[in-house]
Order: structure tokens, then sequence, then C-alpha cells
């Protein structure tokens, strides 16, 4: 650890024929038990101006690949941690952020952890995830 | 079909392992084997329908899916069996 602090580094690839496999064969209860509503909904969307709006698997799968690299940031031990407490927002702006609730919210207070940014990506068949976890070195710790 | 087989239709479906389901001993460790953290819900959801119930919140550990012997611990322990 610096003088400043440290970071935590997490990365994670999904296949985004997997997620679609899951979401064709489990449905609601795929989404319901990985997904926040706010992430079932900012993956939702029209390919065309007009056309219904449809699930963009390749998005969901960027979001578990995201949520499964906070879980190496925040390094839960022999534990895992309800997926929903870690949650991919995607502010007014168009860029996403990691919002953590309950016990995931509990493990980065206890980890120190002040801050957590996340990049998010997908090709054809790959999505993937990097979450850098900001923690700043406290007063106890100097000297 | 008994429990353990019902596991192992469940495992040669959803886990994709890297290896067959016919090597795995009831204490090999399936993510030692290849499943994925993702693999692993769809394990969850598959043996949800196969058993007809819902694992409780304390059941979702990455212990209770971590080999055979513990997801039959975890079963049975929900069922009552």
């Amino acid at each position: 650890m610096s003088p400043r602090g440290s970071l935590r580094v997490g990365l994670d690839l999904v296949s985004i024929d997997d997620v679609a496999d899951s979401v064709q064969r489990f449905g609601d209860r795929y989404l319901t038990r990985i997904y926040t509503p706010h992430e079932i909904e900012t993956c939702r969307m029209s390919v065309e101006v007009g056309a219904p709006e449809e699930l963009a698997v390749d998005s969901l799968a960027a979001r578990f690949a995201a949520k499964e690299a906070v879980m190496k940031v925040l390094r839960p031990v022999g534990m895992q941690l309800d997926w929903r407490t870690i949650e991919v927002h995607r502010t007014a702006g168009g860029w996403c952020e990691i919002r953590l609730s309950g016990r995931a919210a509990e493990l980065a207070v206890q980890a120190g952890i002040d801050e957590l940014s996340v990049s998010l990506t997908h090709e054809a068949a790959v999505a993937g995830a990097v979450v850098v976890g900001w923690c700043a070195a406290r007063e106890w710790r100097a000297g | 079909m008994t429990v353990d087989e019902t596991i192992r239709l469940v495992l040669a479906e959803h886990a994709r392992l890297a290896v067959p389901v016919e090597s795995l001993t009831d204490d090999t460790d399936l993510f030692g084997a290849g499943m994925t953290s993702h693999a692993s819900v769809n394990v969850m959801l598959a043996l949800e329908d196969a058993f007809d119930f819902e694992f409780p919140e304390k059941m979702l550990t990455k212990s209770t899916f971590e080999s055979v012997a513990a997801i039959r611990a975890g079963v049975l322990e929900t069922t009552g069996g």
C-alpha cells in the first residue's frame, strides 16, 4: 500500500451465448435472481426505431461480468453474495457505475473501499468487465 | 431416478464441466473442474426445477454448489429428505 492508499482490480469474461441460453431456458426466474429491476430495464432496447423492445443479452452478459469482477474486488470468504446487491447503474450521461447494497456494501466498508469504477465491453461472443476499487489510506495506518 | 442421478443429470446439462460427469467423485471440486459462476447459477435453477423447491437465501453460497456431496446435502436439507 502506498501512503495514499491501494488499488484492487477485478476482471471477468462471460459468454454471451451462455447468458442467452439462460434467458431462454429459465426466463424471468434467471433474470430476477441475478439482475436488479434497473439492470433489466436498461438492457431492454429497440434494435430499430419503432420496433418492440428486446432484451440485449450482450448487455446482460456484461453486467454479469461486472458483478463477478466486483466479487473479485470485494473478496468474500466462504460465501456467495446475492448478485442483486451489486448493481451496474447506468447514469443519465450513459456511462455505468457500481452501486452496492446489503452484504456487498458491508464488505466494501470492511475492506476500506471508498470508490469503485467499472468499464464494460462486449464483442461477438464474449462480454467483459473490469472493476477497480480504491482503498484510501486511513489516518490510523499512518506512521 | 435417485437424488444423485438427478444431480448428475443437471450437472451434465448445465455445469459446462471440462470433464465427463461420470468421472466426478462425490467430493470433486466442481469449480476446479471448470464450472463457472454463471454456470453455477444455471445449475441452481435447474436443481430447483428438478426437485420442485427453491434454495433459501442462506444456502446461496459457493460452498453449496462446490461438489456433488455438497449439492446433495443442500437438496436434502431443503426438501427435508
